[in-house]
């Protein structure tokens, strides 16, 4: 009959209307600043420097080889390299960017960046709310502003931390590795030397034991 | 005491007026008169947008408008402070013409829609003692100048030089045209069994009351069918889903305000809703008793406490309808006019007028009952006897 689905209808929309004061659940609105969702493992907004340690200065991983800067899109990187050196995480002297600028106005959020990085330095934020009232200033993030530890890296993408540690980790590893092998190598060669050494002071029966080498020097 | 709650204002209209020199009474109390239906039902209208949304909100599982409060402090008032900052939006936009547009046409179009709008709340009785000219002819005058809002639509949609906005007055000329006759015809009910176009003399006749309940003619099955076609009717003429044609945003941007911005557009939406009230505020007139209470143990509340309930709560039906039904399609909105709306209007005026030679016992109501359920039954079959509902096939795109 003329108008049955019309009541039928009604009914719906009635239930709807109702059912969302008695049920929580039917409401998908999140209330936005006062409630967040949780966000997913893969977010990215803009990039950001880690750091190890407690001081950003001191422990930034960044070398300023200036990787991200050449292959940034948009070209909204910006670094000055410094002229001195300071020792970075596995003892070796390294540059460090004296200026570390991020346009984040400019910024496309394309992570190529950090997937050209070779020195786990620089990562993506999950960060968002980054609405400023200075259009240009508050929008170019500088170096301190860009430092963030690792330690919260860690909690932001923990899978992807852990990878990235791995990496430090062996990095690390691998340098440890090469100055024992270049520490025992020196040994071996302080040994060789004494032995031709002793040889050719052959008229000297007994060659005095090769005094112990000095340990390696701190790189 | 309630008695004197009931007559607060009126009370207070006379106490002001007596203020003024004798010769000047009549034409303050006029003025009196205007300032409250100019302030109070723009109010109305404020508080409805708000209600409007966040009913549908609520109907589509959402919030709805909850941040606005009161401005400058933390009181949020679960966002009924919105109209404030819609308000001062729609006073501070760029009012912008368009070049090919008529000019004095196009400006004179929402001053022209707001008039007659509001000249129809002169003749409706808010409550008790509280209408602002009792009118002889009450309903004819509501009628009359209500006619006059297609001519606004047509000056605004031709005035815009904008083929949406021709489109739209269209569409709407056609509409209220062809939903006039059903809004009027249904009214007519009314006018033969009480014998008067005085809208005040139509409420005492539903203000009795029998074993407690009142005599709303709502309650007769001729009462029922003109009211379901009064409320169908006004829903079309008031523009309001599912009858929103001339204004289809999907199909053409705004209809006949889409060259209207600012306060001029303001003032159609707020011409929109004010008729659509004062529709519905004859409606309650006609059918469902006024300002009388429906109970006759309910009669002390205020007159006009129950006239605005019911403005309200009609009005909730109107956003409940609006969030539920999909808009019809030119042909089936005319269809529906002409062959469904128009026939039961007609066939209604014949069981009226049975309803009123008859004795008043249970034959009556069998007979007038079986004669109006009989027609919509067999106007219904009729409507839908061509439709061919299915699958959608696609000649040409595929």
């Amino acid at each position: 009959m003329l108008g049955e689905q019309i009541i039928k209808g009604m009914a719906v929309t009635a239930r709807n209307f109702f059912g969302s004061y008695v049920s929580k659940e039917r409401l998908t609105t999140v209330q936005y600043p006062e409630e967040h969702l949780a966000q997913k493992e893969n977010t990215r907004q803009f990039p950001f420097l880690v750091y190890d340690g407690d001081d950003w200065e001191k422990g930034l991983r960044c070398v300023a080889c200036q990787i991200c800067e050449k292959e940034c899109p948009p070209k909204c990187i910006y670094i000055v390299k410094s002229k001195d050196k300071k020792p970075d995480y596995k003892g070796q002297p390294q540059i460090y960017p004296l200026t570390f600028d991020i346009d984040i106005s400019v910024c496309m959020s394309c992570q190529i960046c950090v997937e050209v990085c070779p020195f786990e330095s620089i990562k993506m934020d999950t960060k968002f709310e980054l609405s400023t009232d200075d259009r240009f200033g508050g929008l170019l993030l500088t170096k301190d502003k860009l430092a963030k530890s690792n330690t919260y890296y860690q909690k932001m993408h923990p899978q992807d931390a852990a990878e990235s540690d791995a990496v430090i980790a062996g990095e690390k590893a691998k340098a440890e590795a090469k100055a024992k092998a270049a520490a025992e190598a020196k040994l071996k060669a302080d040994a060789e030397a004494k032995a031709k050494a002793a040889a050719a002071a052959a008229t000297v029966p007994i060659a005095a034991p090769a005094p112990t080498p000095p340990p390696p020097p701190a790189k | 005491m309630f008695d004197k709650l009931d007559q607060i204002f009126v009370t207070a209209l006379h106490w002001l007026v007596s203020f003024v020199p004798e010769a000047w009474r009549s034409l303050a109390s006029s003025l009196i008169c205007i300032a409250f239906i100019l302030s109070v039902f723009p109010a109305v209208f404020s508080v409805t947008t708000i209600f409007e949304r966040k009913g549908i909100g609520r109907i589509q599982n959402r919030y709805g408008p909850n941040r606005v409060g009161i401005p400058f402090t933390k009181i949020r008032l679960a966002g009924f402070g919105q109209f404030i900052p819609d308000g001062v939006k729609m006073l501070t936009k760029e009012d912008i013409v368009p070049r090919a547009a008529d000019k004095i046409v196009h400006f004179l179009a929402p001053v022209v829609m707001l008039i007659p709008v509001l000249l129809a709340y002169a003749v409706l009785p808010f409550g008790r003692n509280m209408t602002v000219t009792d009118y002889d002819a009450g309903l004819l005058f509501f009628f009359a100048v209500g006619g006059a809002v297609e001519l606004s639509v047509f000056m605004a949609g031709w005035s815009s030089r904008n083929k949406y906005s021709l489109l739209g007055a269209m569409r709407a000329i056609a509409q209220m045209v062809s939903y006039e006759i059903p809004l009027i015809l249904s009214a007519v009910t009314v006018v033969m069994v009480v014998g008067s176009l005085n809208l005040n003399a139509i409420i005492a006749h539903q203000n009795q009351y029998t074993f407690g309940i009142a005599h709303w003619f709502v309650f007769t099955p001729w009462g029922l069918v003109g009211f379901i076609l009064f409320f169908i009717a006004s829903l079309a003429e008031s523009n309001r889903t599912p009858f929103d044609l001339p204004e289809a945003e999907s199909e053409i941007i705004a209809g006949y305000f889409t060259e209207y911005s600012g306060f001029k557009f303001a003032l159609f939406f707020l011409g929109e809703y004010l008729g659509m009230f004062a529709i519905i505020g004859l409606g309650i007139t006609l059918f469902l008793g006024g300002w009388t209470s429906p109970v006759s143990f309910l009669t002390w509340i205020p007159s006009y406490v129950w006239f605005f309930t019911k403005l309200m709560a009609i009005v909730f039906v109107f956003i409940w309808i609006r969030a539920t039904l999909p808009r019809l399609r030119m042909d089936q909105l005319m269809n529906f006019a002409w062959k469904f709306m128009l026939p039961l209007a007609l066939i209604n005026i014949l069981v009226a007028g049975l309803w009123h030679y008859m004795a008043a016992d249970w034959q009556r109501w069998l007979v007038c009952s079986t004669i109006i359920f009989g027609a919509y039954v067999i106007l219904g079959r009729g409507l839908m006897h061509n439709q061919k509902l299915g699958k959608r096939i696609y000649r040409y795109a595929e």
